[in-house]
C-alpha cells in the first residue's frame, strides 16, 4: 500500500495495492490509522484500482474507516471500483454512504 | 443416486489465516478446467475465502484446528464443500441474514453468506453446535459463446 498526503487541501489517498482478505487486512488497517492519525486529514480517498482481490473484509476495512473518519471530522471517498469489488461494495450497502470518483 | 463426477480434489490445512489466500488460488486453479471467464473465476475465489474465513475465525475462534475443502467437476458445473470441526452454529437462517454478524468488534461487517449466496449459484449450511459446519456450494459455469469459434474459424481459414 502506498499513500500520499497533499498538505493545502489536507487529503490523504491511499493507493492499495494488496489483496484484501482478513489476514491482509489487519496490517493494512494497522498503517491506514497510523497515517491518518498521523497527518489529521480532513480528505480521505482510497484508491481501489489495483487490488485484485477483496472478500467482505473490505466492507469492514471501510465501514471502520468511516467511523474513524467521522469521529476525526474527515470525508471518506472510494475511486477506481471495478469488477468484483465494486459488486461486493455495492451489495453491503456502503455505498450509501460513501461517495464514489473516478481515476 | 449415482453422480458421474468427472474431476475431484480434496485439500486439508491448519486453521490459519495466512492460509486464505492459498485455499481460494487452489479451488480456482482446480475451476479453470471448465474454463470460466475472469468474473465467474472471481466469484468462486470470494466465495471460498468467505467460507474458509469463516471455518478459521468463527469455527476456531482461536484454537487451530483443520479446515477441508473437497471440490468436484460435473459437466460444466463445479462442486465446492467447505467445512471445520469447529464450535457450529446455533440458528442458521439468523447466520443468513445480511449484517448479522457475532463479531462486529473486530470489523465483520456479517455479509459473508450473502456473498457466497449470490456469487454461486446454490449455497447450502449445514451445521451441529459443538461438532462443526459444512458449506456446499455450486456453480455453472456457462458455456462460452459460439461467436468465438466463428472468430476462429475466420482466421484459421486457408
Ligand atoms: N464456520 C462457522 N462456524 C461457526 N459459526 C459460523 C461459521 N460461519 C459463520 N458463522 C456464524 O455466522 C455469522 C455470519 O457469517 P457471515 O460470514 O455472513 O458474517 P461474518 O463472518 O460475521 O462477517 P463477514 O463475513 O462479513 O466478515 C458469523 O458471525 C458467525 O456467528
Ligand atoms: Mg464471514
Amino acid at each position: 500500500m502506498e499513500s500520499k498526503f497533499y498538505d493545502e487541501d489536507k487529503l490523504i489517498i491511499f493507493k492499495i495495492t494488496d489483496e484484501i482478505d482478513d489476514h491482509s487486512v489487519q496490517m493494512i488497517r494497522r498503517k491506514i490509522d497510523y497515517e491518518i492519525q498521523r497527518y489529521m486529514p480532513k480528505k480521505i480517498v482510497f484508491d481501489f484500482n489495483n487490488v485484485s482481490f477483496m472478500d467482505s473484509a473490505g466492507i469492514g476495512l471501510i465501514i471502520g474507516r468511516y467511523k474513524l473518519a467521522k469521529i476525526l471530522g474527515a470525508k471518506l471517498e472510494l475511486s477506481n471500483l471495478t469488477g468484483s469489488v465494486k459488486k461486493i461494495f455495492e451489495m453491503s450497502g456502503v455505498l450509501r454512504l460513501i461517495p464514489v470518483t473516478e481515476n | 443416486m449415482k453422480e458421474n463426477f468427472t474431476n475431484e480434489m480434496k485439500i486439508e490445512f491448519i486453521s490459519k489465516s495466512s492460509n486464505e489466500a492459498f485455499a481460494r488460488i487452489a479451488v480456482a486453479a482446480f475451476a479453470s478446467q471448465l474454463d470460466p471467464t475472469i468474473e465467474e473465476l472471481a466469484d468462486i475465489k470470494t466465495a471460498v475465502s468467505e467460507a474458509v474465513t469463516n471455518c478459521i475465525i468463527h469455527g476456531y475462534d482461536k484454537k487451530q484446528g483443520i479446515v477441508k475443502i473437497v471440490s468436484k467437476l460435473k459437466e460444466n458445473e463445479i462442486l465446492i464443500e467447505i467445512s471445520d470441526k469447529g464450535k457450529g452454529i446455533k440458528n442458521i437462517e439468523e447466520a443468513k441474514e445480511p449484517l448479522y454478524t457475532t463479531k462486529p468488534n473486530l470489523e465483520r461487517s456479517g455479509m459473508g453468506f450473502t456473498i457466497m449466496e449470490s456469487f454461486m449459484d446454490k449455497m447450502e449450511i449445514e451445521s451441529i453446535v459443538g461438532l462443526g459446519t459444512k458449506i456446499t456450494m455450486s456453480k455453472t459455469i456457462k458455456p462460452k459463446l459460439e461467436n468465438e469459434d466463428e472468430d476462429f474459424k475466420m482466421i484459421l481459414k486457408d
